[in-house]
């Protein structure tokens, strides 16, 4: 064999060794930790979406100014769009972590794309933070070890929240459910079914609808004729916005107390005149005092997104403020974990002993038995005034 | 319970109905039907709802250039998706209106977003109550819209030249042709009129539900099932079919619950068809020996 290059040979060993050692590359202490987050980032739920984002990028532009995690990592977040599809929800997730390396996924307001994305997830050791999906059993699902977390409502407790809420404010004695009829509308009806039998309170039935249906009169009309005093409401923002147009074509002015799904989308817009009648839950308002953290993320907020100039701007809050919590406990988790390999990561969650959040201050807030950092204290009831999001009052 | 399930069946039937009317149109003229039918009805909304909400024109001017559009489209489906085949002998026109329906769809999401719109309306805000049944305006507007509609297509048909020599292209598309009568010209037209028919329909169902890309996918489907259970090829028997197909979902979400709904619904539409294979309101072309 000649030991004289050729031209072509001259060319392609250069390159080829190029591309070899790129391949072959060590991992640099500089290459960022990439967050991943599988969320509706378009449809009736893309608020939601963009909400959620903007927390975690103040989140993660609070941690890298601090120099990042890990001795100078960088955080960088890499988005996908689910649609509200469990399917493509479950790809994405999978196409983040084996081709794009996310060292956690965070999941959007859609319960039947987290439940796709949990087995997923806890067979490949990967850790899920729920952010908004409230379905009880996204955190609960019997895996050992889990690795779901959130920093979310719980259906269960928000179900006790809406079944007190109505008892208190409204007198309820005989609330009337009007639940999506999807697997967040089923966590709904057991979690609502159980807090009114532990309040001693009679539900008038429970309805379900489509999130495609054009008229919900007949449904509202068995609650109405059931004897509901009170409808307490599941389901996302458009198909939410139906039922409270439904409720004023049939002219029945009954108080309607939400879950906070409405609040991910254009409820306002799609809901008409009647969308401030609702009162729904969420895990924090930015208007009123807030603690230094709170401060701190609202001028954040106004000075990075032009459309923000006050705390009725942030829309939805529970999006930004759930997310921006979380970012944060995954930061001190990789710091207590000292690495971004999967399960140390979620040892890492365990072992978190304090932060001073933006909702609240989280003593121990992930146990071997409790992967839910909020729970019914934290919650607070609000309403549309226009497009903004206001605390009720009074 | 009745006076509501009545009040929103009508409504929503009355809607099925109009859609329906097109998929009659067509097929009573060419043999064929444009399964982009549920398209024409978001495309109507979705221009309705740029030209008056985002661009603030009065709805006087929205409306007709939003039903302009669709019949350009019923046009665009015709040329593009049923002449090339029909003229082949083939039947792919079926999944060609189907895909170009689809097509539509995916551009209107580019270019309007995913998210769905309100379009107001005053006949849609302020219910008339009476005793414990409340009712938009709108909510009667529909149906009286749906059966002038159809009294027009009645009419059209049977009282002018263009309805002669459509009644001429179907009896006898030959013959027609030998008259100097252009066959072609008057599918398109049919087309046309039937992508403005559903055009109606979107304008209409949008201040009562929404507006959004994928709108015309559910009531595209149902309208079909009503035009083949009224018949096809009578007006009158699909605009009739509509409202009971309306009323027979209303009841059963009213007294079996909404998961029947669907059930209740498609199992009478099934039944029907068993009893009756053309059609409940069918008309059977008399044929000269």
């Amino acid at each position: 064999m000649s030991a004289i290059l050729t031209r072509r040979q001259a060319l392609v060993l250069p390159a080829g060794i190029a591309v070899g050692s790129l391949i072959g590359r060590p991992v640099f202490a500089a290459e960022p930790v990439k967050i991943g987050l599988v969320a509706a980032l378009s449809g009736a739920s893309a608020k939601s979406g963009e909400g959620i984002s903007r927390g975690l990028a103040i989140a993660i532009d609070e941690i890298n100014a601090k120099g990042g995690v890990l001795g100078g990592r960088m955080l960088e977040l890499v988005r996908r769009d689910d649609e509200s599809n469990p399917a493509k929800g479950q790809t994405a997730a999978r196409e983040l972590i084996d081709k794009e390396g996310c060292v956690i996924l965070f999941g959007g307001i859609d319960s039947p794309v987290s439940l796709a994305i949990v087995p997923l997830v806890n067979s490949v050791k990967v850790p899920f933070m729920g952010v908004w999906a409230a379905a009880t059993n996204i955190t609960r699902n019997g895996a050992n070890p889990n690795f779901v977390f959130r920093v979310s409502a719980v259906d269960v407790l928000v179900d006790r929240a809406l079944i007190k809420y109505a008892t208190t404010k409204f007198g309820a004695k005989k609330p009337g459910l009007m639940l999506v009829n999807n697997g967040w509308g089923e966590s709904n009806l057991a979690g609502l079914t159980a807090a009114a039998e532990a309040a001693g309170v009679k539900l008038a039935g429970a309805e379900k609808f489509d999130d495609k249906d054009a008229d919900m009169t007949p449904q509202l009309q068995r609650l109405r004729e059931a004897g509901a005093d009170t409808i307490i409401l599941v389901g996302n923002a458009a198909p939410g916005a139906q039922v409270i147009k439904s409720l004023q074509k049939s002219a029945w002015t009954v108080p309607v107390v939400s879950h906070w799904g409405i609040s991910g989308g254009r409820f306002p817009e799609l809901a008409g005149s009647w969308a401030g009648k609702v009162h729904f839950i969420q895990t924090y308002s930015f208007f009123g005092p807030q603690n230094e953290v709170g401060k701190r993320v609202l001028a954040a907020l106004m000075a990075k997104y032009p459309d923000i100039k006050g705390p009725g701007d942030v829309t939805p809050p529970v999006g930004v403020a759930n997310a921006y919590d979380a970012m944060q406990l995954t930061a001190l988790a990789i710091a207590k974990a000292g690495s971004t390999e999967g399960a140390k990561m979620r040892e890492g969650f365990l072992a978190i002993e304090n932060y001073q959040g933006l909702i609240k201050n989280y003593a121990k807030p992930f146990t071997d038995d409790n992967h839910d950092a909020l729970n019914e204290n934290d919650y607070v009831m609000v309403r549309y005034n226009g497009d903004q999001i206001e605390p009720v009052t009074g | 319970m009745l006076a509501t399930a009545l009040v929103s069946g009508l409504s929503l039937g009355s809607i099925y109905g109009l859609i329906a009317l097109g998929f009659t149109l067509t097929f009573a003229v060419s043999g064929t039907v444009n399964f982009a039918q549920g398209s024409s009805v978001m495309l109507g909304a979705v221009i309705c709802h740029t030209l008056a909400v985002g661009l603030r024109w009065p709805m006087l001017v929205a409306v007709p250039i939003a039903l302009a559009g669709c019949a350009v489209w019923g046009l665009i489906v015709e040329r593009i998706a049923v002449r090339p085949f029909v003229a082949r002998g083939s039947n792919a026109w079926l999944m060609a209106t189907v895909a170009l329906g689809i097509v539509l769809d995916n551009v209107v999401m580019v270019l309007y977003g995913k998210e769905p719109r309100a379009l107001p309306s005053s006949l849609a805000d302020d219910p008339w109550v009476i005793g414990n049944v409340g009712i938009f305006p709108l909510q009667i507007v529909v149906p009286v819209v749906g059966l002038t509609l159809a009294l027009m297509v009645h009419l059209g048909l049977h009282r002018t030249g263009l309805g002669l020599k459509l009644r001429a292209a179907v009896e006898n598309p030959d013959a027609a042709r030998l008259m100097s009568i252009d066959v072609n010209f008057l599918i398109a037209v049919t087309y046309a009129a039937a992508a403005l028919l559903a055009g109606i329909g979107g304008i209409l169902i949008a201040p009562l539900y929404n507006v959004a890309y994928d709108m015309g996918t559910l009531f595209g489907i149902k309208a079909f099932a009503v035009a083949i259970l009224g018949g096809l090829t009578n007006p009158w028997g699909v605009v009739i079919a509509g409202l009971v197909y309306g009323l027979v979902e209303a009841c059963a979400t009213t007294w079996l619950g909404s998961s029947s709904t669907q059930i209740v619904t498609f199992s009478v539409v099934i039944a029907a068809l068993v009893l009756a294979p053309s059609g409940l309101f069918s008309r059977r072309r008399r044929v000269r020996v």
